[in-house]
């Protein structure tokens, strides 16, 4: 099993110009290995991360997105792993992290906490589907795994890494959505 | 034949299908999001299935119409949802914290399900559709009804006006497009 913030400090060696979606406990995880105008927050609703990251894939063909999506949001949007499938955009990556809980309200438990999604995700018919537990293996396959053809996803498994503080005001400043919008059209 | 395309002869106004779709176009939209609708799959989800030159996602559920728009919105391209009042209905903590509280332009057009297209909805024999306008009013949304083929001409100013004040809009299909 592997720590969400070793993970995410790997994605953040190989993210370039790419623009990160994400919600929640993994959000505030993303924001505190730096500010960047290409982090996108304000996804409004929770399980929505997943269908804002497919809108900007779909806008901006030409650039990576990637989604950084907690598997209780996923659970609440599970029909977007169908959606994002048929749209079939080449540069969308989407992880799921898993830790089983509902970790940001108080981590409780998911309903049910052994769940295959990258199962879900072939099912679906995602182009490439990867599943990690082992951060040495990850580390090795993650620039491979965000350069593939899309829609990629890949399951990163992990066990809650730390307490977070949660806030909220600061990652919905609309300062961040104007910037993001700016940075988009450089 | 399928339920979409039997025609109700009982209803002697129309409402152009084929019109609506290129007030559509006239307003920059680029992409369609859809659940099917009975009101609105024969008139207008057929014929924008055929149309190159608006790109349809098919989505599972609503509130996926919401998060989708947005993205494209950063990316500066249009969007249209087309979908069911009852997707409305189901999609309304996505259009309270997307569309109205990030102040998004989402351009919404809802078939109304059920409908008495001689009454207002306000009046509606359905209760699911006697609410939507009170909703939209209480969310403060812009709406719209597109009831008959003069009221095409507020679809194209309307999805301008939402993109301009970046604020969401509701364009209410009252009856079956043609």
């Amino acid at each position: 099993m592997m720590q969400r913030d070793e993970c995410f400090r790997v994605l953040a060696r190989h993210v370039g110009d790419a623009v990160v979606v994400s919600t929640y406990s993994s959000a505030f995880e993303w924001l505190d290995l730096g500010e960047r105008a290409l982090n996108y927050f304000s996804v409004g609703a929770m399980g929505l991360d997943s269908s804002h990251a497919l809108g900007l894939a779909l806008g901006r063909p030409d650039r990576r997105i990637i989604c950084l999506q907690g598997d209780g949001s996923l659970l609440m949007n599970l029909g977007s792993l169908v959606t994002i499938a048929a749209a079939a955009p080449k540069n969308l990556v989407h992880f799921v992290v898993q830790n089983g809980t509902y970790e940001a309200n108080g981590s409780h438990p998911l309903p049910s906490t052994g769940l295959d999604f990258a199962a879900m995700a072939r099912s679906a018919g995602y182009a490439q589907v990867h599943d990690f537990s082992d951060l040495g293996n990850f580390t090795q396959q993650a620039a491979h795994v965000l350069n593939q053809t899309g829609p990629v996803f890949a399951t990163l498994r992990v066990e809650r890494s730390r307490d977070l503080t949660y806030d909220y005001p600061k990652i919905y400043d609309p300062a961040r959505r104007k910037a993001l919008k700016e940075a988009l059209r450089d | 034949m399928d339920a979409d395309l039997v025609e109700d002869t009982r209803d002697k106004i129309k409402l152009d299908g084929a019109a609506i779709i290129a007030a559509i176009k006239q307003s920059g939209i680029e992409f369609i999001l859809s659940v099917p609708d009975i009101v609105t799959s024969g008139g207008l989800l057929r014929p924008i299935a055929r149309e190159a030159s608006l790109r349809l996602i098919r989505v599972c559920k609503e509130d996926e119409c919401i998060g989708i728009a947005s993205g494209l919105c950063y990316c500066d391209k249009r969007a249209l949802s087309l979908i069911q009042h009852t997707g409305f209905l189901d999609s309304i903590n996505a259009i309270r914290g997307v569309a109205v509280e990030y102040a998004q332009p989402i351009c919404m057009m809802i078939g109304l399900l059920g409908h008495d297209p001689y009454t207002s909805p306000r009046n509606s024999p359905r209760y699911g559709v006697r609410i939507i306008e009170p909703i939209l009013e209480a969310m403060g949304i812009a709406h719209h009804l597109i009831n008959e083929d003069g009221d095409i001409a507020k679809i194209a100013p309307a999805i301008e006006a939402a993109y301009a004040s970046s604020q969401p809009v509701a364009l209410l299909i009252g009856r079956r497009p043609s």
